[in-house]
């Protein structure tokens, strides 16, 4: 179900796998931003460039049956997850073919059968979700895992609170990403949160807490796949912090650094530790890309978008007469 | 043939939760004080001990977390039965519940569904005031997406929870406290009844009463009444407050010209007041007499006795707005509510009265 199989020892297919997901990422969110101006697509985004080293290193050391729930930023989660382009870009153009028919738009992307059970647009709305998935999954046997993405914002809310405390009673397969990109809209974290590492939220729990530089997909993949492993061994949920960087504004296709809240000396620098730009050079060191196999990556993934756009652009959209429906099962 | 059994709502909340969890693995209490002592006021009591608490979860004082929590276990499969011992507890999942819960199904594109029950309890009298006695049914009835129950009787206590954990849907179980005490003739065994409404108690010509949860109770005995003094009533029970459907209300409108609607909650904004809103849309020229309201008065539940001493619609007050409508003579009308206050004179009005036991 996930693009990506996470078997150690990292093999060149393996790592590869890693680099041709976070670029694809990157492509496709690129390629939103720059058509976003025809008006086709008419639902809020909130891009990840930027953070795509947090989706595909969490989502590949997840394996099938194990259920995630992403947030209004959930273009990377959907894509990592395996979801389907085709079905994700039809959403966002309003169309029948879309991932929820219509009804949802980008904030809600999902794709029940590779595990991305639902997107919530709620800050911290998806955290008890994936809770009662955990709960689930522990009622009904088995050693998957649930997963929660959450941002930085989330922990503010009473809800992180409850589900962790809940989690941690009945020791659940929980695991919690936790995507610190120092901005909730345009609010910084020392704005909202008294200075303290942010894996110190798992200590009233008695979680465990793992952190790891959310640009380094390697990096990132190690915790989560060290987190994983906890959580499906029945050890209980587990907290991880992934530092990152939003490039893009909160909700839309444009860069704001020039509205004030953020200096244009910190985006460059998060924008010199780019993801992929970074995990490429380290492919290269390896012997593993060339700028050749690196170009006819990014053209065929270039091929594989332009036609997701063509299709959804030509899909058609949903009955008007069906708005009602689907109201009760 | 025999006497039909007898046995209260309360129990008959109990009975129907033992045989779904007897009759389906996948369901499983959740709710702070499911497994305590008090056991939700006896409706689950023993169930912890019968089904292990793996089955029966003791919750942490964490409403929007367990809901959700249930929401999302529901959302994989499984088939929650979330308990508030107060309806002003579950304000604290509204979130879950408006968004997540109603919203799943509707925004997966009919992929997802969310089997869930959500059982409310209303408090009422003894003086628990503005907080823990509210009628907030309209508040989760607002939301599609959401399915609100209002049982009245006892029979309907369980078949309707038998059927609300058997839906697809999440389902607002909204028990009145009192309506708890309601005994009545009710089916042994797996008897689901159909979650749906409103359905007639009572076939009359004169004036359509339609009430729900415990002011049902308080209609019976007006209707009762009323009857002796040569009014007939059809009493409509609503049963469900969302989907609502009032085709069976707008036929009755038609027949009898009159309407009284009763709300267990606010009279201002409720379900009384869209029922007479869609009588005004569609039987206009029916109408023998202006459709009457009766709920709470626009201020919170006072605690004394002496506050609280005209707040409730009681059987006596549904009469008048009957007999009003009908034209009733004041002497007529005298002698229902006299009657009626007479009945009604033995118990303290801050207690449930003895009389509402079935069979209904």
């Amino acid at each position: 179900m996930t693009v990506l199989a996470a078997p150690p020892p990292a093999t060149a297919d393996w790592l590869l796998g890693l680099y041709r997901a976070m670029l694809r990422i990157r492509l496709i969110e690129e390629e939103i931003a720059a058509r976003y101006g025809e008006e086709k697509m008419r639902c809020p985004v909130h891009l990840s460039v930027g953070q795509e080293a947090a989706a595909v290193g969490v989502c590949a050391a997840l394996r099938p049956g194990d259920k995630a729930f992403s947030t209004h930023r959930c273009h990377g989660h959907y894509l990592a997850m395996g979801g389907s382009l085709k079905a994700m870009l039809a959403e966002l153009y309003g169309r029948a073919a879309g991932c929820c028919g219509g009804r949802g738009g980008s904030m809600h992307l999902f794709d029940e059968a590779v595990g991305l059970m639902a997107s919530v647009p709620i800050v911290g709305s998806n955290l008890p979700l994936a809770g009662g998935a955990a709960l689930a999954i522990r009622q009904t046997g088995g050693d998957n895992v649930a997963v929660a993405f959450l941002g930085d914002g989330a922990v503010e809310e009473g809800v992180w609170h409850e589900v962790a405390n809940f989690a941690a009673v009945h020791r659940l397969p929980l695991v919690v990403v936790l995507e610190n990109n120092l901005y909730s809209v345009y609010t910084n974290l020392a704005d909202r949160q008294p200075a303290r590492p942010l894996t110190e939220l798992a200590l009233p729990y008695r979680l465990l807490a793992l952190q790891a530089d959310g640009n380094d997909v390697l990096a990132s993949h190690g915790v989560m796949a060290e987190a994983v492993a906890h959580a499906r061994g029945g050890a209980g949920p587990v907290l991880v912090v992934l530092d990152t960087y939003r490039w893009r504004e909160h909700c839309g296709p444009n860069y704001d650094n020039d509205i004030g809240y953020r200096s244009v000396a910190e985006f460059e620098a998060w924008r010199g530790r780019c993801p992929v730009l970074r995990f490429g050079a380290d492919l290269r060191r390896r012997g593993l890309l060339d700028d050749q196999a690196d170009q006819a990556m990014a053209a065929q993934t270039a091929g594989e978008i332009a036609d997701a756009l063509a299709f959804a652009d030509a899909a058609p959209f949903p009955d008007p007469s069906t708005a009602a429906e689907g109201v009760y099962a | 043939m025999p006497d039909p059994r007898m046995i209260s709502a309360g129990d008959a909340i109990l009975e129907a939760t033992d045989l779904a969890m007897a009759a389906d693995p996948s369901v499983f209490l959740m709710g702070e004080g499911v497994a305590d002592p008090k056991g939700i006021f006896g409706t689950t009591m023993g169930l912890a001990e019968k089904y292990g608490r793996e089955r029966v979860i003791e919750c942490p004082i964490a409403e929007n977390g367990w809901t959700g929590i249930a929401v999302g276990a529901a959302l994989c499969g499984r088939r929650p039965i979330v308990i508030h011992q107060r309806v002003e507890f579950a304000l604290l999942a509204m979130e879950q519940l408006a968004n997540n819960a109603a919203k799943l199904h509707y925004i997966s594109n009919g992929r997802h569904t969310v089997p869930l029950v959500v059982r409310l309890i209303v408090g009422r009298g003894w003086g628990q005031g503005p907080e823990h006695s509210q009628s907030l049914e309209s508040l989760f009835a607002y939301i599609p997406g959401l399915k609100v129950a209002l049982p009245s009787t006892a029979a309907d206590a369980k078949g309707m929870l038998l059927a609300a954990v058997a839906d697809d849907n999440p389902v607002i179980f909204v028990e009145h406290r009192w309506m708890h005490y309601a005994v009545g003739a009710v089916p042994e065994g797996y008897v689901p009844a159909a979650l749906d409404g409103p359905r007639r108690l009572v076939e009359g010509a004169d004036v359509t009463i339609v009430a729900s949860s415990y002011t049902t109770l308080e209609a019976m005995q007006a209707v009762e009444v009323l009857a002796l003094n040569g009014v007939t009533a059809d009493l409509i029970d609503l049963r469900l407050a969302r989907p609502l459907d009032t085709r069976p209300i707008l036929a009755s409108v038609r027949r009898t010209g009159r309407l009284v609607a009763v709300d267990l909650g606010w009279r201002t904004l409720g379900p009384a007041a869209e029922i007479v809103a869609q009588v005004a849309e569609h039987c206009h020229g029916d109408l023998r007499a202006p459709p009457r309201r009766l709920g709470l008065g626009d201020h919170p539940t006072p605690s004394s006795r002496s506050l609280a001493q005209t707040y409730y619609p009681r059987s006596v007050e549904i009469a008048m707005a009957a007999g009003l409508a009908v034209g009733l003579p004041a002497e007529r009308l005298l002698a229902v509510t006299e009657e009626l206050e007479r009945r009604r004179s033995s118990v303290p009005f801050d207690k449930p009265h003895p009389a509402f036991r079935g069979p209904f």
